[in-house]
């Protein structure tokens, strides 16, 4: 196993997912499909290779520093769930 | 304190400073302080799904600036990663930062501490967006119910600054902060109004038995923005860990808040706490490869630093106080330098910057910056007691009003018809006044008793409002008290 249960729960924890014992199981079985699938990279020899910071063959993509409008108040919140005065309004955090 | 004797502190600070641009580091929504809630926010800074940044060329350049300030190499290559966290305080759940590549490495400054000069080391500082503003509903973090978030503040770019563990005293933490601010505001890369939280500290302190090498555990106490916060909370977070310590507990390394009201710090621990950044590079932004000789140019065009400025006031005949204190507000050191240009007693010029301007701003909570005088004129004012033209007396009055009117000395002195008397002819006559009306002191001087002669100049000033010339005045006393 190139996974175990602790670390999909953990991972799980992180991005504030509640998962069942039953999708925990699931998940690790799949999520250890595809990094099995994803080792074969693992054969490459990449000790010559320069660590890559981007695919694209691009660098220094700069824009000046000038304001542009906004979005309206109404438009931010427009998504929000639930907002109030003009905030976007979340259950306490810590 | 007790504590400093059994325990060695030993402190790091990592500083968010919010860079001095006009739009956000990633998308063209201003970075404008104390607008309306969440209307400074676009689909870039909010994360909506698609979107692209690009990054801001101004904040490449402020970190530049600031990085060779504070003597840092600068990356010709770096680039940026997402620290992912979940957290309402940034909408995309991830921080666009930089890790492993930070555009400033190994730097240092000087700080002074009494006659100690100690150099600290500046371990790196990169690039990052600052997060949105929460409000809590309770009183404190900790006892909130619910949060407002506004994200006006999301992607206004920071720096933030990390140094090494190198201060042992919170007289150094606080010698240091000073210092990275005034390097800070001298190179315009912030405007470092810190009561806006444009500049924010997280100190790192650990405490250890005196003579052990070894470091103790340390906390992190978040989000300070001000030296007396951090004094404060360094005072009572050693004072905390000794007491752990001293019962032979062991310190938690955990993230604490400051109280600022009870003057305590708080633990911050919870599930969100668990540091799991799961740093990757940034696929949205390409790598950033900065030329030497733009870097050199970058370099070439520094402003004096405070420590240049410290030293040359000095070489100019002020004494290390007085030096201090003009270099420690860039506004007033600016003001001496310009005033300095027109007016050649460097000494006397430090005394009216640092004395009368100065207190007759601080009765109005002025910076020099929000007054309307200008340096020349006050350069021109003390022409005008040097050549006589008015007394030193009449000169404060004559700044007052320079002060919040903006006007030239000359014209407030024609206008108010303050120049000062010095013709003998006219002075005469007052005096021969004062003479008749006080027979007691006249004849008290004639037997001996000098300090009469004070007295008697004292009734000439109040008879003609102050506009005597004293040293006229006091001439023709005497020549008068001995002639009859």
């Amino acid at each position: 196993m190139r996974i175990t249960r602790e670390q999909v729960e953990h991972v799980a924890m992180l991005a504030r997912l509640e998962l069942s014992g039953q999708e925990v199981g699931e998940y690790t079985r799949q999520l250890d499909a595809i990094l099995e699938y994803a080792a074969v990279l693992e054969e490459l020899k990449t000790e010559e290779i320069e660590p890559t910071a981007h695919v694209m063959p691009l660098m220094n993509v700069m824009r000046e520093d000038s304001v542009r409008a906004s979005l309206s108040q109404d438009q931010v919140l427009r998504n929000a769930p639930d907002a109030e005065n003009g905030f976007f309004r979340v259950p306490k955090i810590v | 304190m007790m504590t400093e004797n059994r325990y060695e502190m030993v402190c790091g600070v990592e500083t968010h400073v919010e860079l001095a641009t006009k739009s956000k580091i990633f998308c063209g929504c201003s970075t404008e302080f104390g607008r309306e809630q969440n209307t400074q926010v676009c689909p870039v800074c909010e994360g909506l799904p698609g979107v692209l940044p690009v990054l801001n060329r101004e904040v490449v350049k402020l970190a530049v600036r600031a990085g060779l300030a504070l003597n840092c190499h600068i990356a010709e290559f770096s680039k940026f990663d997402r620290k992912n966290y979940y957290y309402p305080d940034l909408p995309k759940n991830f921080q666009t930062s930089q890790y492993d590549l930070p555009i400033c490495q190994n730097g240092w400054l000087d700080i002074r501490t009494g006659e100690q000069v100690k150099r600290i080391g500046v371990t790196r500082a990169h690039m990052e967006e600052d997060a949105g503003k929460l409000v809590h509903s309770g009183e404190t973090i900790t006892t909130s119910q619910e949060s407002y978030a506004d994200y006006n503040r999301t992607g206004v770019p920071l720096l933030e600054i990390v140094s090494e563990p190198d201060m042992r005293s919170i007289d150094e933490v606080i010698a240091y902060l000073e210092q990275l601010v005034g390097i800070l505001e001298y190179t315009e890369v912030s405007d470092c109004r810190l009561e806006q939280g444009s500049v924010r500290f997280d100190i790192n302190v650990s405490l250890r038995p005196a003579g052990q090498e070894v470091l103790g555990t340390r906390t992190e106490t978040k989000n300070l923005n001000s030296f007396s916060s951090v004094r404060r909370c360094l005072e009572y977070e050693i004072l905390r860990q000794a007491e752990v310590l001293d019962e032979g507990g062991q310190v938690i390394q955990e993230t604490r808040t400051w109280d600022e009201g009870r003057g305590v710090t708080l633990s911050l621990r919870s599930k969100e706490e668990a540091h799991d950044y799961r740093y990757f590079p940034e696929p949205d932004l390409v790598p950033l490869v900065l030329d030497r000789d733009w870097i050199e140019k970058v370099r070439a065009e520094l402003p004096e630093l405070p420590e240049a400025r410290y030293a040359r006031l000095q070489s100019l005949g002020l004494s290390a106080y007085d030096a201090g204190v003009l270099t420690s507000s860039k506004a007033l050191g600016d003001f001496f330098d310009q005033a300095g240009r027109h007016y050649p007693d460097a000494k006397n010029l430090a005394n009216w910057v640092m004395g009368d301007l100065t207190r007759l701003l601080n009765a109005r909570q002025w910076s020099v910056k929000d007054a309307l005088i200008q340096p020349r004129q006050l350069a021109a004012m003390l022409e005008l007691i040097d050549k006589g033209v008015i007394s030193g007396k009449i000169a404060k009055s004559v700044l007052e009003d320079m002060v919040v009117s903006g006007k030239d000395p000359e014209q407030i002195v024609k206008e108010k018809g303050l120049v000062q008397i010095s013709d003998e002819s006219a002075l005469l006559t007052v005096i021969q006044e004062v003479l008749q009306a006080q027979p007691k002191s006249v004849e008290d001087f004639r037997s001996g008793k000098e300090q009469a002669l004070g007295f008697l100049v004292g009734q000439v000033m109040k008879a003609t409002k102050g506009q005597a010339n004293p040293g006229v005045v006091n001439q023709l006393l005497r020549e008068q008290l001995t002639e009859q």
